[in-house]
């Protein structure tokens, strides 16, 4: 069947089940392979995305349960060319190796950012503790995030 | 390994202990540069060729002629790496090593750049491409800093030679007046410059190099180990950058895979009917494989979903029996010769029957899993009779010649492409996926992409060895070690060997049969020995009523070990006085691959949970000359990381041929909230070739996790992991002393 869904404020139709995970309708049906797989069991947080600018695991969301609110994946963050702060944060902060985790932690921050401006250290770590980065980047990210606050001018977050 | 047996060379010994899981199938050498036309492929220019291995003599042909015409026959065959300069001034340096998060594609390029003078964007990197680039053994071991990094720096410094040779004989002047900045030649005198564009035009030059000539002290380098950014960091931030499960190709379908119900199960009967009755859907049933592919991920799913199958399977142990089996299941003398280790000095016998103070005890490995991020994924397209296969692997080389094998193709007409893949610590070795994806493919005529789930990724990978690992050591009345023994069972022989000073030594490794599929990880068994050689030190240092530190160097006399001790235990204030309860001090450290660390650790014990929490760690490391300061950091770091849970809490939980804990919310990694402070200081040697530092980082820190635990609540723990349930429900007694059998 055909489900409509909005992305990146975009609508798009899509011819799947709506039990279908919003993971698999994002890499395999709009081509928007930014979001990552990393567990199918919301566990690690590689597949973040933010659906009405919360952080949702898009990999245990069925894209039924949408119901038309908004997503924004890694591929929306951008605004004219230019990075959005917390991705400008994460490249100068270097907050990665593999960088697998990367887009993950970056919709995650942002989410973060959004609800709580200013996080302390142990604010962020309980935000974020929900995404894995296997290559231990963690004080990187950590850096990343307090770089991204500094910056971010209010109100720019989505 | 026959020649272990002059101790005072292993003490020093910079080559790299061999690895019995690495050491693989001798070097193939399929880049038959004739064959491919070379020219009409990158058409004209300037080409600098790293040959491997092969004795100048073998080129003598050459002699007085270094540099020939790319047509002129031979051409050497074996290739290691090449860089090439287009006629537009393009810089390409071709090399079968792969990316996979170690920062390699960076640091070969700045490498490359710094000799070239050219900038580091200005170069590209083709990686892990079986068609385009030379044969490659594979990425691991920590070898592609110290040999590929100093290979690529002389061809790049080749390259610079070549164009200021060329501008030289345009311009008749003198070479040595000139110089190379900025991709182009300039003519101080003068002012006159060429760009390496125009000077590569209509040129045809090819010149090779020989691996074994002698490199360049770093201390020479010309510029040395600055910083410099990821290159393409863009593409990772914004999700642009295609990892080996992004790849998608036109008509693409999706693949899974029937797994056995356990290791080692024979599929007794498949019913496949109601998968075959979805449209689109095709059943690929070859002997014991049985997988579907769909036109969408979902379709695949419920298909694999749909099919019915019973499999005949066999009890096998579980981890209650795994050190008994690993104990009892030495493999006999006549197999195995080349892996097993046995190194003796002295006497053991005598030195423990004069000494007054005897210790002996049994440290234990469980076997883990190297769960990368992003698990195995391949994307298979046939054509013609030939497979193209996109995957996440360490080496692209053994992949390709394992589909070659499989589907019976010549090697050529198998090509493995390599995409920066997401991690691999060692365990994306072997070719598995990218087999399925090309049966899949070819059963259903279809390019498929396959990617394992998490569940197949911790279940039919494959883990770092479980190992046990017993020690005998006696004291002297001086406090000095007069004897030590050591017998590593299963895990493997790296860094069995001990860096300390001790008369009398017997060090062995015995390889065993194994319950589970065993292999490569970073470090691999340099952090069990580590563990147990460095738990053992930190034992009898408290047996000798020396301090952990003192006790160590009062045994070392490798000046590069010391150091890092000294500089690990300087950052972090050793000895500290103790300011909380439950807190406790360890240390730990040691020499692989060429590298020294040492670290530090602070634990704090929650008296009432039993909670462990490692608060503060200091590394030093030393691999020599440093490369990429901000990378090599960054990798210090993260193997502080995941060092600490293998060390704390990561095991594999199996019984009766299944994993029982093959998913993250099963199987504890370290997050956010397990982090401690962590300082790294690099100790830089210019005076030294670059090691590695992929793997030896972790080595350190978890003796020294399980020397802090004893220091603060006296419980010493022998068994990796050493807390998975926190303290309260760990069995605080330790394992009783091994049986009195004569090792084998
Ligand atoms: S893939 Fe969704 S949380 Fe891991
Ligand atoms: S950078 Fe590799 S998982 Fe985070």
């Amino acid at each position: 069947m055909s489900i409509e869904i909005k992305v990146n404020g975009r609508k798009h139709s899509v011819n799947t089940s709506p039990e279908t995970s919003l993971l698999t309708v994002l890499r395999d049906h709009l081509g928007l392979t930014g979001s990552k797989y990393g567990c199918g069991e919301g566990e690690c947080g590689a597949c973040t995305v933010l659906v009405n600018g919360y952080s949702r695991r898009s990999c245990i969301m069925k894209v039924g349960d949408l119901h038309g609110q908004p997503v924004t994946t890694i591929e929306g963050l951008e605004q004219e060319g230019k990075l959005h702060p917390v991705q400008q944060a994460f490249l100068e902060a270097e907050a990665f190796q593999c960088a697998y985790c990367t887009v993950g932690m970056i919709m995650t921050t942002v989410a973060m950012l959004n609800a709580m401006p200013n996080p302390t250290d142990e604010q962020a770590i309980e935000f974020l503790n929900g995404n894995i980065c296997r290559c231990g980047t963690y004080p990187r990210i950590l850096r990343a995030v307090h770089l991204a606050a500094e910056r971010m001018p209010k109100g720019e977050a989505r | 390994m026959s020649e272990r047996k002059q101790p005072e060379e292993m003490r020093t010994v910079e080559a790299i202990e061999p690895e019995r899981y690495e050491a693989f199938a001798p070097p193939s050498y399929h880049f038959d540069l004739e064959r491919r036309d070379f020219l009409k492929v990158v058409g004209g220019g300037i080409g600098v060729f790293l040959v491997m291995g092969e004795p100048a003599a073998a080129l003598a042909q050459e002699s007085g002629r270094p540099q020939f015409r790319f047509r002129m026959p031979p051409l050497p065959k074996n290739v290691g790496a090449w860089l090439h300069i287009a006629p537009n001034g393009a810089v390409t340096v071709f090399t079968g090593k792969v990316e996979v998060g170690q920062n390699i594609r960076t640091s070969l390029a700045q490498q490359v750049a710094e000799e070239l003078k050219v900038a580091v964007d200005a170069i590209s990197m083709v990686m892990g491409d079986t068609a385009r680039t030379p044969f490659d053994m594979g990425t691991f071991g920590s070898r592609t800093t110290p040999t590929m990094g100093p290979q690529l720096r002389r061809v790049g410094a080749t390259a610079r030679e070549i164009l200021i040779g060329l501008a030289a004989e345009r311009w008749n002047a003198d070479k040595k007046t000139l110089v190379a900045e900025n991709g182009a030649v300039r003519d101080p005198a003068t002012g006159k410059t060429l760009g390496y564009g125009e000077l590569a035009t209509g040129q045809t030059l090819a010149k090779t190099i020989i691996s074994t000539d002698p490199l360049e002290p770093p201390a020479d380098w010309t510029v040395a180990g600055k910083p410099l950014a990821k290159v393409g960091a863009v593409e990772f931030v914004t999700g642009r950058h295609r990892y080996p499960s992004d790849i998608v190709v036109p008509g693409l379908h999706y693949g899974k895979v029937l797994r056995p119900a356990a290791f080692g199960a024979t599929l007794e009967t498949l019913d496949a009917s109601a998968a075959k009755a979805m449209p689109g859907v095709t059943v690929v049933h070859d002997g014991n494989f049985v997988g579907v592919v769909a036109p969408t991920l979902e379709e695949a799913e419920k298909a694999l979903g749909l099919l019915k199958a019973t499999w005949k399977t066999a009890p096998q142990i579980s981890n209650a029996e795994l050190f008994a089996y690993l104990k009892q299941n030495v493999l006999p003398e006549s197999e195995a010769e080349e892996d097993r280790l046995r190194h003796e000095t002295g006497s053991v016998e005598s030195g423990m029957a004069d000494a007054p103070k005897k210790f002996e005890a049994t440290y234990t490995v469980e076997y883990i899993a190297h769960a990368p991020l992003e698990p195995r994924a391949a994307v298979a397209v046939w054509q013609g009779g030939k497979v193209t296969a996109w995957t996440g692997t360490q080496r692209p080389f053994a992949v390709r010649d394992a589909l070659a094998d499989t589907f019976h193709l010549a090697k050529d007409d198998a090509r493995v492409l390599m995409p920066d893949m997401g991690s691999g610590y060692g365990g994306k070795h072997t070719p598995e996926c990218a087999i399925e994806a090309a049966r899949l493919s070819r059963g259903a005529g279809k390019p498929v992409k396959l990617i394992w789930t998490r569940e197949e990724e911790f279940t039919w990978a494959y883990f770092r060895p479980a190992g046990v690992i017993d020690v005998r050591a006696g004291l002297g009345a001086d406090g000095k070690l007069v004897a030590w023994e050591m017998h590593n069972y299963n895990s493997g022989p790296s860094a069995v060997m001990t860096p300390y000073d001790v008369p009398n030594q017997r060090i062995s490794f015995h390889p065993t049969k194994y319950p589970l599929r065993q292999g490569s990880y970073r470090a691999l068994a340099a952090t069990a020995n580590h563990f147990a050689r460095e738990s053992a030190m930190s034992e009898l240092a408290h047996m000798a009523g020396a301090d952990q530190l003192e006790f160590r160097l009062k045994h070392l006399s490798d000046e590069r070990l010391k150091a890092v001790f000294l500089a690990a235990a300087k950052k972090f204030g050793w000895p500290r006085a103790k300011t909380a309860p439950g807190q406790g001090f360890g240390i730990g450290g040691g020499i692989e691959k060429g590298g020294r660390v040492a670290a530090c650790a602070e634990v704090a014990v929650d008296e009432k949970s039993g909670e462990v929490k490692v608060t503060h760690v200091v590394v030093a490391f030393e691999c020599g000359a440093i490369v990429n300061q901000d990378g090599l950091n960054n990798q210090v770091s993260g193997a502080q990381v995941m060092g600490l849970g293998g060390a704390l809490f990561e095991a594999i939980e199996f019984a009766d041929g299944k994993i029982l804990n093959p998913m993250f919310s099963k199987y504890r990694v370290p997050r956010f909230k397990d982090l401690p402070e962590i300082e790294v200081v690099l100790v830089d040697r210019v005076d030294r070739p670059p090691a590695g530092a992929g793997e030896t980082p972790i080595c350190g820190l978890a003796p020294a996790i399980a020397n802090a635990i004893f220091d603060a609540t006296g419980t010493r723990l022998r068994a990796m992991p050493l807390a998975p349930h926190g303290l309260k429900k760990a069995d605080p007694t330790p394992p009783a002393p091994r049986a009195a059998a004569e090792p084998a």
